[in-house]
């Protein structure tokens, strides 16, 4: 096998899911051409450098539908002999993407690929493409459905997370976050939004909330006790999954839980020759990659086998890694993370996360992966481990260590 | 003489009537619907006939599909009898389709004949679903009607095209509570609902002129229309997918796994909206041909239907009896348990001495009817001159010369052998030679109270479950000196009060609380050994028991259950098995958690006596075992410990018939419904299965899950309780 190498690692600033969001008026189509073009042209790439482009996203339908990766390939500065692969895998989209582009260069099927992931949140509404897992009682009866933010507070029900210790999970997420935009930790990989005139639309993120604290969160509702409890009462199904607990603990709210915004990211890898091709730098080594599947019930805590299967894959030991980037989809998922490795939250999230910045679906698993190499070359650790919770069950990571 | 017949009039219009021979409710069975489907040819294809009504001879329509037919068609097709249902379901759909589709032309909608139906009354099940295929449904302004699809109540679903009509003619989220719940409805607001078209004072004159002046767009039915949307909009629309979410959830939260037809319907809901009409009666007769053949649907009709009818119509009744309808019954005591006799007895139109020792009881004993008609007339459901009809039936007295003319006595006073003594003689005095004398004791056995009176032969236990006037099983314990008119007498009374009766010997705790006391205890066992509370009632909930353990020992009050359980050690000295039980018990009423009175139990209560949570000192006395037990472990125990008392019952001929140990068991204490009762759940499982995993259950657990000789006779020979006592159970 190969050793693949990250090349380059770009992304969008993320901008709110909303009507009102920075980058609603931006096509996905648009963002996804904003970092391809990006990566092909600062580092001065060919339009066929690549052997293919994987583009993680979630939600496809609509402008997101009909293969996007395939489309934004031919919108961008690219070849058309590039194809383009649209996958789906949640939240970990991103990652997934990284990760089948690396064993495919580690396999020797191709030399470099570009491998990303793409979400408009606020044009394409999450859950907008249907899906047997909600609604088709052959499925949902005998799986125990219930959506994700049951699953979080189930988490924080089994294993002990109270209401405070997310709030506090968040508050920090959110300085760290400004933290880190005020020392421009995040200055190499993100490209500004621009117009058809070349006009800047957007260029940081704009879902923080600096000001944050204990006090405005405590004034936030949890977000999933109605359809828990009431209408249509998903904690009886959780409940017969987890029969030893008493009740769900609803303790997530908007300000604990990962927000709703767009943005696309890009990621350059390749073997040895191809950076010797192009002139490029390696980055850093793609030690090892994993996948799993869980629980679907409780849903969101896959990060902690995933990152068991990883270690065991590479016979490392959790102290090996020197930086976690864990996709605070909920606060739940991070502290059960940390719980279950006994790992220090200084060395988990570092500048911030998705309860700060937002959670663009697709892109994200390549966002963290770009922000935890940054983040290693910055502070200079030698491993990192990126890894996120999946809808429907499973998790996904990525081991990297600089070169 | 067939069940339906057809006479054509001068204007041409095909009368189609349906009158079983023999039978005062119409059922269907499968000669009748050839004969429909004959005649249905002839409509569509005689000239002359410009179109039809089917209608009924009987003041009601139909009751519903005659369910041994079902049973039949499965049986028919030897090795494959899921082919055979399937197919049997296929055809039902054809004729229907036929009765729809009138001869219309598939492509234009044209030249179909209106055909409908009229409905003098009630109309359930198949004699909704024909109905729904016809082209309009005229009905009786009669408010006893009932008109609805109640199949899921015996653990089946419309399967004759009824949940994929009412669905596409409702929406999904309308046609759940028929669906779902086997609501049914009067004819006005079934119109209301849009599940039938016409309510009229005559209705076969209004069908007439409909039929005479229909045009080709009057018959066809929307969903074989051009552009037809489902009402609320099929799962993968915008409206549609929360309501599609939305459903699949709550039926799996409130039936909790325990009922597979519910979700066999919601699944032939949701596959049939994705497809065109005929491909969804296709999926539906799958789905329905699924839950057929699962064991658990049939032993819900065995027990729910079939059965529970079977005892309401005198199953156990002695032979050779006349009729000993109660006119005069004379309630001893003005408790919640008399008071709520009382009231039944009052529904029933049964004159009521209401007897307590002050008048002041006597009258809030009545007072409790008086409320309890208040609640109705506030929700509609009765009116002051019902209210005071049934009082003024009620006569509330401390007098016992009021009984003089009583022929049934029902003593309701404190279970104390002693005060119910004194109360038989005080009471035989002046009643009637041939009054019948029954005790509502619910733990002292009857024999013993029986001595006290004087013509033991007329005294008989009749067990009440509380709320009297919800629980619907009168438990009936025949004493050793019992004579046959007693018990005629009990069964005609519970047959007045509209309950379903079981037959008893008698014995310690009878059948009910034999059998519900180690449910109870198996529980508390498990607190002992550190099992999560949430853990042991969520498990019997996963069953279907509409309560654990823990919950009914906090309704049932922990004084009592420590009372019993004194009681019991006293009469079975070194023998008596529950110590470890006792342990928690006495702990608790040592801390005054007497249960939800005392707004303190196993649960903590708030000021209101609102349920908040398990008590958090339960933790601190019992700690959680680290290692917590499996589902099923926890649900075998809770399951086992009841079926193998059933099973003791049965061998001790406490239980002279197993359906009234599946009946009472489901009726009376909510036992898993799903499963038909304790002894059909051990057919499902099989009795070598259930000899072995007792044998299991004592290695792990005790002596108590001891495997019965009968158990262990039947796993021998390979029998099932169905099978062995097929005799006793010939309905079955």
């Amino acid at each position: 096998m190969k050793d693949v190498f990250i090349y380059d690692a770009v992304r969008t600033p993320r901008g709110k899911g909303r009507k009102d969001g920075a980058l609603h008026e931006v096509s996905a189509l648009n963002l996804a051409t904003t970092v391809l073009n990006e990566i092909k042209n600062r580092n001065e790439l060919d339009g066929h450098a690549v052997e293919d482009v994987i583009l993680g996203n979630v939600t496809q339908v609509g402008e997101q539908g009909a293969c996007l990766a395939r489309t934004a390939v031919l919108a961008s500065d690219l070849d058309e002999a590039i194809p383009g692969l649209a996958i789906n895998r949640f939240c970990a989209s991103g990652l997934e993407a990284v990760n089948l582009a690396s064993n495919q260069v580690a396999g020797g099927a191709g030399s470099g690929y570009i491998a990303g992931g793409v979400e408009s949140m606020s044009r394409v509404p999450m859950m907008s493409d249907g899906g047997a897992v909600g609604v088709d009682p052959s499925f949902t009866f005998d799986n125990y459905f219930v959506p994700q933010g049951i699953g979080a507070d189930i988490i924080a029900t089994e294993y002990g997370f109270t209401r405070d210790m997310a709030d506090e999970m968040a508050v920090e997420s959110q300085r760290r976050a400004k933290a880190a935009w005020d020392d421009n930790r995040f200055e190499k990989s993100v490209v500004p939004v621009r117009d058809v005139n070349g006009l800047t639309i957007l260029d940081h993120d704009e879902y923080m909330r600096p000001t944050t604290d204990m006090q405005s969160l405590g004034a936030l509702k949890p977000s999933f006790k109605e359809q828990g409890e009431v209408m249509p009462g998903f904690d009886a199904i959780a409940l017969m999954k987890y029969p030893h607990l008493e009740r769900i603990n609803h303790i997530h709210h908007a300000g604990n839980s990962s927000g709703i915004v767009d943005g696309a990211a890009a990621v350059l890898l390749g073997d040895k020759e191809f950076g010797e091709r192009w002139g490029l730098t390696p980055r850093a080594r793609i030690k090892a990659t994993a996948k799993i599947g869980t629980d679907p019930t409780i849903m969101l805590t896959g990060p902690v086998p995933v990152t068991q299967k990883i270690l065991r894959d590479t016979g490392m030991e959790i102290s090996d890694i020197d930086l976690f980037e864990v996709n605070e989809a909920f606060a739940s998922v991070v502290m059960r993370f940390e719980q279950a490795f006994n790992v220090d939250h200084d060395r988990v999230n570092v500048n911030g996360g998705s309860i700060a910045m937002g959670h663009p679906l697709g892109a994200t698993g390549a966002m963290i992966l770009g922000t935890l190499l940054d983040e290693m070359e910055r502070s200079d650790r030698e491993t990192g481990l990126a890894t996120l919770c999946i809808g429907s069950g499973m998790g996904a990571a990525t081991i990297i260590e600089r070169v | 003489m067939t069940d339906f017949t057809m006479t054509t009039d001068a204007d041409g219009i095909a009368v189609i009537t349906w009158d079983c021979a023999d039978k005062s409710m119409n059922v269907l069975n499968w000669d009748a619907l050839r004969t429909l489907d004959g005649f249905i040819d002839t409509v569509i294809g005689d000239e002359a006939v410009k179109g039809a009504i089917i209608t009924s001879g009987k003041k009601d329509f139909a009751a519903g599909m005659d369910l041994n037919v079902l049973a039949d068609l499965r049986n028919a097709s030897g090795d494959n009898p899921a082919q055979g249902m399937f197919d049997g379901v296929m055809q039902m759909h054809h004729i229907l389709r036929k009765i729809e589709r009138a001869g219309m032309d598939a492509k234009t909608n044209k030249g179909g004949k209106p055909i409908v139906s009229v409905l003098p009354g009630t109309a359930l099940g198949i004699g909704l679903e024909i109905p729904l295929a016809t082209h309009r449904i005229f009905a009786a302004n009669n408010p006893k009607a009932k008109i609805g699809l109640p199949e899921i109540m015996v653990g089946i679903f419309p399967g004759a095209g009824g949940t994929t009509r009412l669905v596409r003619k409702l929406g999904a989220m309308a046609a759940s509570p028929y669906l779902l719940e086997g609501k049914t409805l009067a004819p006005a607001k079934a119109k209301g609902a849009g599940i039938i078209d016409v309510v009229s004072d005559d209705p076969m004159s209004e069908a007439r002129e409909f039929i005479l002046n229909a045009k080709d767009a009057d018959i066809v039915k929307p969903w074989d229309q051009k552009g037809y949307k489902m009402p609320g909009g099929t799962p993968y629309t915008p409206s549609g997918f929360m309501t599609f979410v939305g459903a699949s959830a709550m039926v799996n939260g409130k039936t909790k796994g325990a009922f597979p037809a519910a979700k066999a319907l919601l699944s032939a809901v949701y596959e049939g909206a994705l497809v065109p009409f005929d491909t969804a009666l296709k999926i539906e007769a799958r789905w329905f041909t699924n839950i057929m053949m699962n064991p658990s649907s049939s032993a819900m009709i065995r027990s729910l239907f079939i059965n529970k009818g079977a005892l309401e119509k005198g199953a156990v009744r002695p032979a050779g009896i006349q009729d000993q309808s109660v006119k005069k019954v004379g309630v001893l005591g003005a408790g919640m348990m008399g008071a709520g006799i009382a009231l039944v007895s009052a529904q029933a139109g049964i004159d009521v001495v209401l007897i307590d020792q002050s008048q002041e009881n006597a009258d809030r004993g009545k007072a409790y009817s008086a409320s309890y008609m208040d609640k109705g007339i506030k929700r509609g459901k009765a009116t002051e001159e019902k209210k005071q009809a049934l009082l003024d039936r009620i006569t509330a007295t401390t007098d016992y010369a009021a009984l003089a003319d009583a022929d049934l006595i029902i003593e309701a006073v404190f279970e104390d052998p002693k005060i119910k003594a004194e109360v038989t003689a005080a009471v035989e005095a002046v009643i009637p030679k041939d009054c019948i004398f029954a005790s509502n004791t619910s733990t002292l056995p009857i024999t013993d109270l029986a001595k006290a009176s004087a013509r033991a032969d007329q005294f008989i236990g009749i067990h009440f479950f509380s709320p009297v006037e919800k629980m619907f099983l009168v438990e009936i314990i025949r004493g050793q000196e019992t004579g046959d008119r007693a018990v005629a007498k009990a069964l005609d009374y519970v047959r007045q009060i509209r309950k379903t009766p079981i037959v008893v010997n008698d014995a310690r705790f009878f059948y009910a609380n034999r059998c519900i006391i180690p449910y109870i205890n198996e529980g508390i066992r498990m607190v002992a050994e550190g099992v999560s509370p949430a853990l042991i009632d969520n498990a019997a909930r996963m069953l279907g028991f509409p309560v654990g353990p823990l919950q009914l020992v906090d309704e049932t009050s922990i004084d009592l259950g420590a009372k019993i359980a004194r009681a019991t050690k006293a009469a079975m000295g070194n023998a008596y098995p529950d110590g470890a039980v006792d342990e928690v018990i006495f702990w608790m009423e040592g801390q005054g958690r007497m249960g939800r009175k005392a707004k303190a139990g196993f649960f903590a209560y708030d000021e209101a006596g609102k349920r908040q949570g398990y008590w958090d000192g339960l933790a601190d006395q019992y700690p959680r075992a680290a290692k917590q037990p499996s589902l099923v472990d926890v649900q075998h125990r809770l399951m086992f410990v009841q079926a193998l008392e059933a099973v003791r019952a049965l061998e001790e001929g406490v239980l002279m018939d197993i359906r009234e140990g599946d009946v009472g068991a489901i009726l009376g204490w909510g036992f898993a419904p799903a499963t038909g009762g304790p002894l059909s759940w051990l057919d499902i499982l099989g009795s070598a299965y259930a000899a072995e995993r007792c044998d299991q259950l004592v290695e792990a657990f005790g002596d108590r899950f001891t495997c019965p000789d009968l158990l262990r006779d039947m796993a021998a020979k390979g029998q099932s309780f169905y099978d062995r006592f097929s005799a006793d159970a010939k309905a079955a």
